[in-house]
This record gives structure tokens, C-alpha cells and sequence, in this order.
């Protein structure tokens, strides 16, 4: 079985719209795993039916039982995150501020606070429009995504796969380069890079680039609206050519990526050029994975 | 010479796991004595940030010369498995756990 | 006055309004623009000003100083991050996963673990005409981005009066970094595209930002393009949208090569003074 992870550094990139392509391209044969939780929206253009619902626990939160406390005020004076302010009267936990680490509870002379896992979201297995399953997540309010919840969309994903014999596990992978995103590729067999030419978007790629170094993944770059500059598209292939990654393709600025998704279509069921460049990108990553 | 394998299971057949930090198992092999020990590391699970130093740390008591792992490790377990003292081999996240080894012996991993 | 831009997903254009309406306000009067998104700071890329001033940034980790430490353990227990393990006759402290709540440091029996300074980014604050630019960048491999983001804002605090505009780039999403940089904010513009993804994530925003208890309003991105979702959303919750910057191919091009949009496209200009006179007329000065 082999994984396939979606990533780029900067948002707006299409990374979505194409790891939903792929989807389409890979039909009943993969699995869909969507890690990029904090803009989860592969659900727009799949479908999928939120099936499988369960409740996500991750991260502790302090909470303070009013009838044992004695209202000594030690466990604010320890708090770092000043997430224990006065409320009427009384000492009370500010669940946006706490960090959940747990010093208050523990210095409590008369344990009135516990710190306890809290619940941050839903899990869904969802049956999806092209015949296949994915995990996908939903965070509440405030709810950072972590590399705990990263790891179990995989996890969960990995599972589904091989009990239902599925060659690939596709993942739309988180952005940024903190923990999720490690979390992201850890395990991945060929990571496919999206970018486009523009300042941000060259700065981005090669910063999240030095994680992939570090794990030793291949990987691909995709680089969309690739004619809106030609002199950074030079500098991107410039960076992918020195640093070994295989160009998966060039897709050039086209509106029709969004008017496909406006009418809740990936693009390769939309536009048939745009469809053949994906096509062919596609059984290259096959091929390279 | 003791070898560590992350593994997603406790059998010479089962498949590696690719991960380091949020491995399922390790399969350790010792082959002189060639006795084998399975460690369950599925708690890791419940680790919302940092498996990669805490997996290290386990993995430091079997006192093993030879870690071998599909991608990782991260820049923390590096930092971990470096005060170890233990070589970290890659490149063996599709195998099995036996055809790692062979690879291993046979000079195609590094 | 403290004006935080924000969306729910990124790549939406914050970096691009936020710069272009920063610079527009700054040809009248003095702006500080602020960039908070201090994972993936892009601001700086098109607002060229000059150095004034560079300070690194600094949490509180433990550090241990194994002289009368007794290998406890009780440093390793009370850390809910796994950033303080014993590995051996060995205290290793994981700086990029430790919090700073003190519990370790302050709890060891030994006093083994003193907190002391750790660089976890870099400000750099950059001057240009009428405008002051405030940029900080998290080192890489750094996770948490809220400390930074609070001392950013104390520095801009700190160095400016009160009543001058005071833009902020937020992070995108809707997790801790954007509370923290939304919620001193007199007034949160949420930049979103009229397309489902923008649509989906724009309700996320509102959620977050109505949890807040903060005024905000709406500036549609590549208006043209896409359906009349966000329209229809805005229109039924009562959100007031201030501006609609049109679709233009144009734009991704000025944009790619790092340049501002008002100077080069007057469709986008228009755009920005209407924004522009909102924002004056919140502070309560339109042309009276």
C-alpha cells in the first residue's frame, strides 16, 4: 500500500482542488484521508456522507470544582497563561487561555482541580461519491489541530485500507511546518509538493521543503498557475532540479479551477485539458511512489 | 549485535511501520543469544506533540546498536537517538520486519 | 485604532489587503502594519522599507544544570508535553515542545531546572514612507506560535500611540494564534473569495470571531468569480461586506512579482479607498 501526501506551504495554492482530482482519478482504489483539519474542505467537492461519527479528545484543560476550593488563589500565581481570572468572586479557568499543563492541579492544597481531556472535535469514516471511504476530521472553536490528530486521521485510514485491500491512501496533508505537518508526512511513501510562482508561494515551498529532506521522502512538485511569472516559475524549477524532486506538472492560471468547484466538481470532471495534465501527473506519482 | 525494528506487529512477517515517534511496536533482535522481545508502543497514541522523544526514550532501555525505520526520525528523536549512541537506519518503511533485516544484512539499506 | 485581518482558511488575500490597504492609508498618515502570521510572515515580501530596528524574541525554557540534580524524575512526571525526559543519568529539555508553564523548573526538589532564555523568533521592525512595518518570524521547528504573537503585539504596544491605525495580518485558521492575534482588536475584517471553499471557511471565521464577541466586518476577494454564496451567507447573518476586490488575472500577476496592487490596477484601488473612508468613518472622522 502506498501514500500519497498532498502538501504546501502557503494556503491558496489549489492543493485541495487537486488532491480532490486525484480522488476522482484514483476511484474505488484509495483510500482519502483529509490531515489539512484547520481548512477542511475536501468534503465540499467528495461528499461525503459523515458516517462513522466520533468524538476526538486531545490536549487537557484545567477545571476548577467550586465546592472543594478554597479559593487560595495559588494555582493563578502559577499559571503562566494567565487562563485563571477572578469570576464573580471566585477562581475560574479560562479554557481559551489554559494550555492544559497541568501545574495548577498539582500544587492544589485541597485537589479542586483536575485536568482532564477535553473533547476538540469529530471524527467522520464517510462513504464518499467515487465508490471509496474517507477519514476526515472537524475541530471546534479555538481547537488546535495536533500531531495526535493528524496521526489517528492516518492511522484510521491505514486500518480502513487494508481491510478493505485499497492500493493508496491519499492525504490532503496539513500546512505550516509545526507538528501536524510532520505528523502529516511521517509514513508517507512519495509527498507531492504544490506551489505557484509567486513570492510567497517560492518561500513557502522551500521551507516546508526542509522537513521532507529530513525524513528522506521522494517527492513531486506540481506547480499551478504557472504562467503568472515566469521568472519565479525559473526559480522554483531551479529549486526542484538541484534538490531531486521529479516536476509532476505545470498547470496553467485557469478560472475554471474555481468555476468546477463552484459547481462542486473537482477539475478533471470540468475542464478536459486541465484533465489531461492531472491525468498525466497522476500516473507519474504512480509510477514514482 | 542487537537491531531495533518499528514494526506494526510482533511477528517476523509482520509489516514495518514507517513511522518512528508513533511506531505500533518495536521488534528487537538480538543476534547473538537470537532472541527476539516485542515492546507494544501503542500508547503513543494519546501523545497529542512529542512521540518522537518519548518513543526514543523507551527505545534507550533495550540498549540495541541498530535502529531500523522507514522515514524518520525528526529533528527531537534525532536529537534523542544521537545521545543514545544508536545508528538509525531508513528506507525500510515497505517491508517486512524479515525482509528488513535481510536488506539490512545484505548492504541495500543505509 | 487596532484593525485585525483575518480569514478562515489561507490564500485567501490577507497578506494582499492588509499590505495594500496599509500602504494606501500611509500616502495620508502614519500606519503600523503589523504581520502576526509569524509561522509563514509574507507581508514583508511587498512592503520595501528600511531596517530601524531588529530584536530576537525570547520564551522561558528550563535548562538543567546537572551539579546537585538527584535523577528524581519528578521534572519528567509533571510535564504534560513530553518536552523534559531522563534519558539515563541524562535530563534532555525538548525546547520546541515545552510550553513554558514553569511547573518543572519550579517544582524540582533540587532547583535543577532554572528557566532561562531561549530564542523562539526574530521581530524586525522596518520604516517606509508613513509606514511602520512590524514583522516577526518563528525559528524553524518552533511550534508555538501564541508567545511570539503576544509579544509582538506588546512591542507595536509599546512603541506607538494609541490613536494611530494599527493594522494586523493574522494567521489564518481558527485555532489559538488567531484568537490571540484578533482578540485585542477594535475591529476584525474577514477577507474571504465567493467560492465554496472561501464560503465554508468564512462561516468558520464568523464562529470563532462571534465567540470573541468582536465587531466584523467582510472584504469579498476575487469578487466575480464563483457563486453568490458568501453574498447570500453575509446577507442573512447581517454581515455588512466593505469591499469587493474584483477578479482580475491581473492581479495574481502584479501579486506574483511581490508588488502592490492599488498603484497598478485601479479597479483594486477603488476597492481600497472605499475600505479606506470605512475605516475613517469607524474612528469616527469622515468628513465631517
Amino acid at each position: 500500500m502506498k501514500e500519497i501526501v498532498v502538501i504546501s506551504g502557503k494556503g491558496g495554492t489549489g492543493k485541495t482542488s487537486i488532491t480532490a482530482s486525484f480522488a476522482v482519478l484514483g476511484g474505488a482504489n484509495l483510500l482519502v484521508a483529509d490531515c489539512d483539519v484547520d481548512a477542511a474542505d475536501m468534503h465540499l467537492l467528495l461528499e461525503p456522507d459523515f458516517a462513522g461519527d466520533e468524538d476526538f479528545y486531545s490536549g487537557e484543560v484545567a477545571e476548577i470544582d467550586q465546592e472543594t476550593c478554597i479559593q487560595c488563589g495559588k494555582c493563578a500565581e502559577v499559571c503562566r497563561f494567565d487562563a485563571i481570572p477572578v469570576v464573580d468572586g471566585k477562581y475560574t479557568v479560562d479554557p481559551l487561555s489554559c494550555e492544559g499543563c497541568g501545574y495548577c492541579a498539582r500544587i492544589c492544597p485541597v485537589k479542586a482541580i483536575t485536568n482532564s481531556v477535553q473533547r476538540v472535535g469529530n471524527l467522520y469514516t464517510s462513504s464518499i461519491r467515487t465508490g471509496t471511504k474517507m477519514i476526515h476530521a472537524k475541530l471546534g472553536i479555538g481547537n488546535e489541530n495536533s500531531g495526535k490528530l493528524v496521526a489517528k486521521v492516518k492511522n484510521d485510514a491505514k486500518a480502513l485500507a487494508e481491510k478493505e485491500q485499497k492500493n493508496y491512501i491519499l492525504v490532503d496533508g496539513s500546512p505550516g511546518v509545526g507538528c501536524p505537518v510532520v505528523s502529516s508526512l511521517s509514513g508517507a511513501t512519495f509527498v507531492v509538493l504544490v506551489t505557484e510562482p509567486t513570492v510567497s508561494g517560492v518561500h513557502d515551498l522551500i521551507r516546508v521543503y526542509e522537513l521532507v529532506k529530513k525524513f528522506k521522502i521522494n517527492a513531486g512538485c506540481i506547480i499551478n498557475k504557472a504562467d503568472i511569472n515566469p521568472e519565479r516559475n525559473r526559480e522554483i524549477k531551479d529549486f526542484i532540479r538541484k534538490e531531486s524532486i521529479t516536476l509532476l506538472a505545470e498547470i496553467p492560471y485557469n478560472e475554471n479551477f474555481t468555476k468546477a468547484m463552484t459547481m462542486g466538481k473537482t477539475i478533471v470532471e470540468f475542464d478536459s485539458i486541465l484533465k489531461k495534465i492531472i491525468v498525466d501527473s497522476w500516473e507519474k506519482i504512480k509510477q514514482k511512489a | 549485535m542487537k537491531i531495533i525494528f518499528t514494526a506494526k506487529g510482533t511477528e517476523w512477517d509482520s509489516p514495518m511501520d514507517p513511522r518512528f515517534g508513533r511506531t505500533e511496536y518495536f521488534f528487537i533482535y538480538d543476534e547473538d543469544s537470537k532472541k527476539i522481545e516485542t515492546y507494544d508502543n501503542r500508547a503513543i497514541e494519546n501523545e497529542a506533540h512529542g512521540a518522537g522523544p518519548k518513543t526514543s526514550q523507551k527505545l534507550a532501555e533495550y540498549g540495541a546498536d541498530i535502529l531500523i525505520t522507514g522515514n524518520g526520525p525528526g529533528g527531537n528523536a534525532a536529537a534523542v537517538l544521537q545521545q543514545v549512541g544508536i545508528k538509525v537506519i531508513t528506507g525500510a518503511g515497505d517491508m517486512t520486519v524479515k525482509e528488513a533485516y535481510e536488506a539490512f544484512k545484505n548492504g541495500t539499506l543505509s | 485604532m487596532k484593525i485585525a485581518i483575518a480569514s478562515g482558511k489561507g490564500g485567501t488575500g490577507k497578506t494582499t489587503l492588509s499590505t495594500n490597504l496599509a500602504a494606501f492609508l500611509a500616502e495620508k498618515e502614519h500606519v503600523v502594519l503589523t504581520d502576526l502570521d509569524v509561522e509563514e510572515p509574507n507581508s514583508g515580501l511587498f512592503i520595501k522599507g528600511t531596517l530601524k530596528h531588529s530584536e530576537s524574541k525570547y520564551k522561558m525554557i528550563p535548562e538543567w544544570d546537572s551539579a546537585y540534580c538527584n535523577l528524581c524524575g519528578i521534572c519528567q512526571e509533571v510535564c504534560n508535553f513530553n518536552a523534559v525526559l531522563k534519558m539515563g543519568k541524562n535530563i534532555m529539555v525538548f525546547p520546541e515542545l515545552c510550553h513554558g508553564c514553569y511547573a518543572c523548573s519550579e517544582l524540582c526538589p533540587k532547583n535543577s531546572l532554572p528557566m532561562k532564555e531561549k530564542p523562539m523568533g526574530e521581530l524586525k521592525h522596518f520604516e517606509a514612507a508613513g509606514l511602520s512595518f512590524i514583522e516577526s518570524k518563528l525559528l524553524i521547528g518552533e511550534e508555538q506560535a501564541v508567545p511570539l504573537i503576544k509579544q509582538t503585539i506588546d512591542y507595536v504596544d509599546e512603541n506607538f500611540p494609541e490613536e494611530i491605525i494599527k493594522i494586523y495580518d493574522s494567521p489564518p485558521g481558527t485555532s489559538c494564534p488567531v484568537i490571540e492575534a484578533t482578540k485585542h482588536a477594535d475591529i476584525v475584517i474577514l477577507i474571504t473569495e465567493p467560492t465554496p471553499f472561501g464560503f465554508h471557511d468564512l462561516t468558520l471565521a464568523v464562529e470563532t470571531i462571534r465567540e470573541l464577541k468582536k465587531e466584523f466586518v467582510v472584504v469579498v476577494n476575487r469578487y466575480g468569480i464563483g457563486d453568490d454564496s458568501v453574498e447570500k451567507y453575509c446577507k442573512a447573518e447581517g454581515i455588512t461586506i466593505i469591499g469587493k476586490i474584483p477578479n482580475d488575472r491581473k492581479v495574481a500577476e502584479v501579486y506574483a512579482k511581490g508588488d502592490l496592487l492599488y498603484p497598478a490596477l485601479p479597479s483594486v484601488k477603488k476597492v481600497i479607498e472605499k475600505i479606506a473612508l470605512f475605516i475613517q468613518g469607524e474612528r469616527g472622522d469622515s468628513g465631517r
